[in-house]
């Protein structure tokens, strides 16, 4: 088998898999990478949104062999050494979760968001997350977490 | 001395060390048998135990669901965690405290009220001292009685309960690994399960060699109709159970009465008489009839069951995310033939579940895997569709509200009549095993008919069904369903969801039958000052009455959950166009003191935007007897988009005990909405979920038909 290499926040990695393997097993298993959720695995609840060359997609979805060569970004390119994404620090200035679980997906849903548009209106905001499933009831303060964050992206140098 | 209110928690952890240790320097570990599920019950608890001991949250260490470590405590349900479980952290912190400043005085020869903590460290006038908590620790014994010593400190001396302090867990939970799910222990196997079309079918034939041929590096388990799979990569597990499936045939199955409303009245259980006061039928008045129906919800965790085991000769270790980590050791006991001695469960964090759904079942069938591999801990995790087809669901039920209405408008007469499956049926109570894959095996485990929650516990079918409003004569029975094949067991709020929109919506049935307006109704009919304070607040932020018909309108849901714990009123509104939209909520809460206020609000958000995709999208449907609803394209739950703009108002009372609100909302919402529904269009509907195609019927009956009929 050979190695298929891929770029993983930043970093080049081979990984030995079946090329079919999905990427979410892949990210959590072979890389170590456990804040991708593993949810439905059918493509339908979005927890383990991943950006993949600047595209939001589900990771149980995605065929490695699929994503060679490609730039993934996962829910832990948000946390840096010196300073957080402000999508992450908004989450939690407005404790936007309770169990937390969808949250790392709709992070990613919505970097990609801001990574293209600077200024969101509301309507965009739930209209990008609006395929993303939350059970426990925390969509007001996630799109008031993603507004804040959006601002605060606005503010930095 | 004033006499200190206990809790049922220090019954059977009556001593300060079942709750706290302070073996480690600079470190609280506090111990508790409630879990976090979501709920924010773990920063509550630290936030309790660091204002009782004056030291850092950040020194607290919580170790919470730990058979080995206990306390051993109820599970967490019923939105009791803070109430119990806080109030026994409370009183044994406090009582820690105690005990280690009477040391200190002593050794200081100092009176003790001249002692002061700062971060674990003993001040004495305000100056340091070289003794600290874990200095003293070592001389003193903690296991003294935690209501000999406890001396909880009075509202206005708390610092840190009452503030909205951070939830603990949450960064980790956001983008890190914060979930059993995530959890890899050294050496772990990844284990599936096949599953059967529905939960009493049985494998009629299965090819084990060809699946044997196809993955030869995977070890297949067989017991009668269990099948599980065990492989080094998740994948190959994932790939090797899909190819299992193409190899099964399933047997059995059966018709099953599809309409809920036949299907129970077919039913030949008998009525129970639950609670009440006067006479119904003596009571004079005009009669004013409703009877609802609530569909069968599934919990629909957004993440699958999931349960890592391990044995090590009869020992067994479990990590699970079951919300009664305690109750599941002596059915797991008696179902590997072993003493519930030998088995440890530990509690790690899944997605919210919001009661009984598949985790105790992932934590059996990891410990079947498990058995053949020895040593090595196993993983399993849930499919989707296992989730919503083999789990537990909220049992459906039909609810009939009567009232008797005197000349004046008096409400003479209330009486709720609550059918149902049962409502709790965890492995456990009383002595039953329910545990989906035992009935699988070659020797199937007999599953037990577990009784309904008594109302001393809260409730079950019957949970809120006794009306709170100031009644004269009240008649409160219900039904439980014994002859229906489906899986039910605990769902947020239990029958309190069903029973408070059958009341409520039988509150404005009156108000409309006699021209009263709904909130003064109420008002007239309530003596809790408490319940009427909650009510007219929400009125007043929801600007009351507010417009009214053309597609439009303002509704109220009011509870106090279980008739002791919150007090909830929630107002609504709707438009309807195409479908119904619920675009507003506003709650107003008196839980009496408030631990963490912001955590208090969130779940009042969370359980107003639960209740209204249960109320306005959700319903299990059945072919048979396997559940049809089985992905969320089939099981949609509310989205972004249809949220609606929330706005909750606390009445903070710290001078009252803290009550439990992580259900308040759910039966209130519900009812807030049907109210809004119905005077935004002038049609009752009963049968949820209030959906355009309900809507529609409820027109089409009203054409034929009155709402109320005469006595």
């Amino acid at each position: 088998m050979d190695a298929i290499e891929i770029h993983v926040n930043g970093k080049k990695l081979g990984v030995r898999v079946d090329p079919d393997t999905p990427l979410l097993y892949v990210l959590r298993n072979d890389l170590g990478l456990k804040g991708t959720r593993a949810g439905c695995a059918e493509g339908q609840c979005m927890s383990c949104t991943v950006i993949i060359s600047g595209r939001p997609q589900t990771a149980c979805t995605v065929p490695v062999g699929s994503v060679a060569g490609q730039a993934v970004e996962t829910v832990e390119s948000l946390l840096g050494e010196d300073a957080n994404h402000p999508l992450f620090d908004c989450v939690i200035e407005e404790q936007a979760g309770q169990c937390g679980y969808c949250l790392a997906g709709i992070l990613m849903r919505a970097k990609a968001l801001l990574d293209r548009q600077l200024a969101p209106t509301r309507e965009d905001i739930t209209s990008a997350l609006d395929g993303h499933l939350c059970r426990c009831g925390a969509h007001a303060r996630i799109i008031r977490a993603v507004e804040r964050a959006a601002q605060a992206a606005r503010a930095r140098p | 001395m004033t006499t200190i209110a206990s809790s049922p928690s220090l019954t059977q952890n009556p001593c300060c060390s079942d709750w706290i240790e302070l073996s480690r320097e600079g470190v609280v570990v506090l111990k508790s048998g409630k879990v976090e599920i979501g709920q924010g019950i773990a920063t509550a608890l630290v936030q309790i135990a660091a204002d009782e001991l004056d030291v850092a949250p950040a020194q607290v260490e919580l170790v919470s669901g730990h058979t080995a470590r206990g306390p051993l405590e109820a599970g967490t349900s019923s939105s009791l965690s803070i109430e119990t479980g806080g109030r026994a952290v409370r009183l044994a912190a406090s009582a820690v405290r105690a005990i280690l400043l009477a040391e200190a005085a002593k050794l200081l020869q100092a009176p003790v009220e001249a002692l002061s903590v700062a971060q674990g460290s003993i001040m004495n006038s305000g100056r340091e001292t070289d003794l600290t908590y874990w200095s003293l620790a070592t001389t003193v014994d903690l296991s003294a009685a935690v209501l000999e010593h406890a001396r909880p400190k009075a509202p206005a001396e708390r610092r840190l309960t009452g503030t909205s302090m951070p939830r603990i867990d949450l960064a980790a939970k956001a983008a890190g690994a914060g979930f059993i799910h995530d959890l890899e222990l050294p050496g772990m196997l990844h284990g599936r399960t096949l599953d059967p079309p529905a939960s009493g079918r049985r494998l009629e034939c299965f090819d084990e060699a060809a699946l044997k041929h196809a993955f030869p590096n995977v070890q297949i388990v067989r017991d009668g109709s269990f099948v599980g799979v065990i492989a080094e990569r998740e994948d190959i597990a994932v790939r090797a159970i899909a190819r299992a499936a193409r190899l099964a045939g399933w047997s059995g199955g059966f018709e099953v009465r599809q309409v809920m409303r036949n299907a129970i009245a077919a039913d030949s259980s008998a009525v129970e008489f639950v609670a009440g006061r006067g006479d119904f039928e003596s009571a004079h008045g005009r009669r004013i009839t409703t009877e609802i129906e609530r569909p069968y919800l599934s919990h629909a965790s957004i993440a699958p069951s999931c349960a890592i085991a391990r044995w090590e000769g009869d020992a067994l270790e479990i990590h699970s995310h079951s919300q009664a980590v305690h109750d599941m050791r002596a059915p797991l006991a008696t179902a590997f033939g072993i003493d519930a001695d030998k088995i440890v469960i530990i509690h790690v964090p899944g997605a919210g579940t919001y009661g009984h759904s598949g985790q105790d079942d992932a934590a059996y069938e990891a410990a079947l895997l498990a058995r053949a591999v020895p040593g090595r801990p196993v993983r399993v995790l849930w499919s989707r569709a296992a989730d919503f087809s083999l789990a537990p669901l909220g049992p459906g039920a039909v609810v009939k509200a009567e009232a008797k209405v005197d000349s004046e408008g008096r409400i003479t007469a209330l009486s709720i009549q609550s059918q149902s499956q049962a409502h709790v049926s965890r492995s456990g109570r009383g002595g039953t095993i329910n545990l989906v894959a035992a009935e699988r095996l070659a020797v199937p485990m007999a599953k037990g008919a577990p009784p309904d929650v008594p109302l001393e516990r809260g409730g079950g079918a019957d949970r809120n069904g006794m009306p709170f409003y100031a009644v004269p004569n009240i008649h409160v029975s219900k039904r439980i369903l014994r002859d229906l094949p489906y899986r039910t067991s605990a769902l947020r709020a239990l029958g309190g969801y069903a029973n408070i929109f059958a009341i409520e919506t039988l509150m404005d049935d009156i108000a409309a039958a006699t021209g009263a307006d709904p909130i003064a109704l109420r008002l007239a009919h309530l003596d809790d000052p408490r319940a009427a304070a909650v009510i007219s607040k929400a009125a007043e932020m929801a600007g009351w009455p507010g417009s009214q018909g053309q597609g439009e309108g303002l509704g109220l849901g009011f509870c106090q959950y279980k008739n002791r714990s919150a007090y909830c009123a929630v107002v609504a509104r709707v438009v309807c166009d195409e479908r119904v939209r619920l675009t507003h909520a506003w709650a107003v809460v008196d839980a009496g003191e408030a631990i963490n206020p912001d955590g208090l609000m969130n779940q009042i958000e969370g359980g107003i935007v639960q209740s209204a995709s249960w109320t306005l999208k959700e319903r299990v449907t059945f072919e048979g007897d396997a559940v049809t609803t089985r992905d969320w394209e089939a099981y949609p739950i509310l989205r972004f988009s249809e949220v609606p703009e929330i706005k909750v108002s606390l009445i903070v009372r710290p001078e009252l005990p803290a009550l439990g609100v992580g259900e308040a909302a759910t039966g209130p919402t519900a009812a807030a909405i049907g109210n809004a529904v119905h005077r935004a269009l002038g049609l009752r509907v009963r049968t949820l979920p209030i959906t355009r195609d309900a809507i529609l019927a409820a027109a089409e009956q009203a054409q034929g038909t009155t709402g109320t009929t005469g006595a």
